[in-house]
């Protein structure tokens, strides 16, 4: 199929000393200023380098080649600093590659910032003529628009007063009314959703799905796994500037996670762990927490399997008993599991040293940090408790299919229902 | 002026030659219309007029703007507009008029220098003001695409709505002064576009100046007011010797000036010193156009 975005060996090149190649008096005295500032600032960057003569630059974007077919929603993620806006800035043509080409196929309408082009002393109705004009709408277009956008910001009373005057929420929610009715072919998004309330977000993600099912493409940037798990057919991930990954998004994710996780999270030493109960004689030598593919990892998406894997090492033979207790950040229990109450390994062999694995089938928590409190025992009782023993964060994805979750101050468990309406 | 090549940043292409941007149409029935292709390189010389055209409503939009956002939170509001002028012409009138007894061709001297300073203040603020824009409107240019010329024009296009307030207190001054138009009268029009067009010159070149060294931010005031002294505004042609009238000549605003209160006091104009404005204004449109072009495509990455 003909796509209608094709990228090819894209890359973005940033200098982040010197700008031009002759030095001037002013120059010379700039730099003598400015050297040491930007000596530090090429350090900060990872893949900063420092020419012979001294300017250094910043690959923001190096051989990127992809395509998108028309209608797809394509779901850009990665870290921050990974070259993600950098790419929609080069499609919105705001900026120029280094090198590479790209080939657009239809009007491209990019919305990278809520609000561009308000202006605060101007009145909602004009700023809606305003940025619409500055997005790229011509005249008759946003007048044709405007009752829609006026209704979809819920402002109709404030409509003549200076956006100033506005509440944020306000502020925020016009300026994305006048940015959803623009009609490109190809849409690019960058993480508008970060803002506004939760309800306001709920409603801007309802819109970005009636954009890709009305047959647009779209390029949506966001950290919102569950929105792009929701809304992309496809995702492609970036990390120092190149593509990495790019495939449906749901493996895409879980790469992204894998990629993220900060080392030695999901993995805790409990010898000589701070968190020990006084008085008890340290048994349990480590914790390792794993998702559903058996890697160790200290985020865990909400749904997916959770295995508390448990060391010890005693000085006699004994039938282990394990528990768990699993809080939340502020320290309130959420549930526990504990193989006293369900005697799973009641009777398997005595062992000095032994590592028990409790596998949670589908761990519902809403998305947060969470911590674990552990406790060993025999059949008699708890000999070494652990308090905090690990922590674990669990992520966003997209449960109920349309990329929302609840709220985590309604309560710390998803539980998942059938809904069914009746005629009284 | 000449903006130094910027060889480290550019792309290491083999072809530099291919227009950075190039919008053309395949044939309907090879699958969708190639819109635009992207690529590193150096851009065609000439202003992609279609892409200029199909922003218009832009400019008006961001005239508009200026217009409606300039005097707002002001007690006197639009009454500044008419203030200004006066009080400049009132001190200069006292100072160089009276005071200093500067030669005015034989007209009563505050309706000489009024007429001056008429296309002056509006080239100097549409210059300065052309030449912050870009600055000034940082967030859009780092976060939305369009021609960026439209900035430094929507700067130029909205001084001239202050010139339109300022010329009808001149024409009641004249009215006050008993003086008699002529059909020069109609030549304001034309002039005042070709003023206009000098300011976009230098200004669309100053403001992508202004882009890379803040510097002009700071000097371009004193060279405005410098140069202000160097064009016969405050006084006529013939107070410079004769020797040195040439000079004068190669300043566009001499020969608008002139042209302007010969249009004013019905007087024979100087075709050729106009003739010669024209042609300056058209050589600095030109290299400020080229230059802009090649400044632009950074404007994003470093403004």
């Amino acid at each position: 199929m003909q796509p209608i975005i094709r990228v090819e060996n894209l890359g973005k090149r940033y200098a982040i000393g010197r700008r031009e190649h002759f030095v001037t008096m002013r120059e010379m005295l700039v730099n003598a200023f400015t050297a040491p500032i930007r000596g530090l600032r090429a350090l900060g960057r990872a893949n900063g380098r420092a020419d012979a003569d001294g300017a250094a630059h910043v690959w923001a974007l190096r051989d990127v080649s992809f395509e998108v077919a028309p209608g797809e929603v394509l779901g850009v993620i990665g870290r921050n600093g990974a070259g993600k806006s950098t790419l929609l800035k080069i499609l919105s043509r705001i900026t120029e590659p280094t090198a590479g080409r790209v080939e657009l196929y239809g009007r491209v309408g990019s919305l990278l910032e809520v609000g561009t082009g308000f202006h605060q002393e101007l009145s909602g109705r004009e700023n809606i003529l305003l940025s619409g004009a500055i997005m790229g709408m011509r005249r008759a277009e946003i007048m044709r628009k405007f009752d829609q956008i006026v209704a979809f910001a819920e402002i109709d009373d404030f409509i003549d007063t200076p956006v100033k005057r506005y509440s944020s929420g306000m502020y925020v929610r016009l300026a994305f009314a006048v940015a959803a009715h623009l009609e490109p072919e190809i849409l690019l998004v960058d993480e508008v959703l970060a803002v506004g309330d939760v309800a306001f977000q709920k409603k801007c993600l309802g819109k970005m799905g009636e954009v890709a099912r009305g047959g647009r493409t779209v390029l949506f940037i966001s950290h919102n796994m569950a929105a792009i798990e929701a809304l992309c057919t496809r995702c492609i991930m970036f990390s120092d500037g190149a593509l990495v990954a790019n495939g449906d998004p749901t493996s895409v994710i879980l790469r992204n996670i894998a990629q993220c996780a900060v080392p030695g999270a999901g993995l805790a030493d409990l010898t000589a762990h701070p968190g020990r109960r006084p008085g008890d004689t340290p048994t349990m030598t480590r914790v390792e927490l794993a998702n559903g593919a058996g890697a160790a990892a200290g985020a865990i998406r909400i749904g997916d399997p959770l295995e508390i894997r448990v060391s010890y090492r005693a000085s006699r033979p004994f039938q282990p008993v394990l528990g768990a207790v699993i809080k939340t950040g502020y320290g309130a229990p959420v549930f526990s599991v504990s193989d006293r109450f369900c005697a799973q390994l009641a009777d398997c062999e005595p062992r000095a040293e032994a590592t028990i694995v409790c596998r949670i089938e589908r761990l519902m928590l809403i998305p947060g940090n969470y911590s674990i409190d552990l406790w060993l025992g025999d059949a008699r009782g708890d000999f070494d408790v652990v308090y905090d023993a690990i922590g674990v964060e669990v992520l966003p994805a997209d449960l109920t299919g349309t990329g929302r979750l609840p709220p985590p101050n309604v309560g710390a468990i998803f539980c998942e229902a059938e809904w069914s309406i009746h005629d009284a | 002026m000449e903006q130094p090549s910027t060889a480290p940043d550019r792309a290491p292409t083999s072809d530099r030659a291919t227009p950075r941007t190039k919008s053309h149409t395949v044939e309907a029935g090879a699958g969708p219309r190639l819109a635009l292709v992207i690529e590193s390189g150096r851009r065609r010389l000439g202003f992609e007029l279609g892409d200029l055209w199909a922003h218009r409503d832009l400019l008006y939009f961001l005239v508009w703007r200026d217009l409606k956002v300039r005097y707002k939170q002001t007690l006197l509001g639009v009454i500044w507009a008419v203030l200004q002028p006066l009080l400049t012409m009132a001190v200069f009138a006292i100072i160089f008029g009276r005071l200093a007894h500067v030669p005015s061709d034989g007209e009563p001297y505050p309706i000489f220098v009024f007429a001056g300073l008429l296309p002056w203040t509006y080239f100097n603020q549409a210059v300065i003001s052309a030449s912050n824009s870009l600055v000034g409107n940082a967030a859009l240019i780092t976060k939305v695409y369009f021609p960026r010329l439209v900035i430094p024009g929507a700067a130029v296009c909205a001084g001239l709505v202050d010139f339109a307030i300022s010329a009808a207190i001149m024409f009641l001054m004249a009215f006050h002064y008993g003086i008699h138009y002529g059909a020069g009268l109609l030549l304001i029009a034309p002039l005042m576009a070709l003023t206009a067009l000098f300011a976009l010159g230098v200004g669309m070149w100053m403001s992508a100046l202004n882009v890379k060294y803040r510097d002009v931010r700071y000097a371009l005031p004193f060279m405005m007011q410098i140069w202000m002294y160097l064009t016969p505004v405050i006084y006529p042609l013939n107070f410079i010797p004769a020797r040195w009238r040439w000079l004068l000549a190669l300043n566009p605003l001499s020969g608008i000036i002139q042209a302007f209160r010969a249009a004013v006091f019905g007087r024979v104009f100087d075709w050729n010193g106009l003739a010669i404005s024209c042609a300056i204004t058209l050589a600095v449109l030109t290299c400020a156009g080229w230059a802009f072009r090649r400044m632009e495509r950074e404007f994003a990455d470093i403004v």
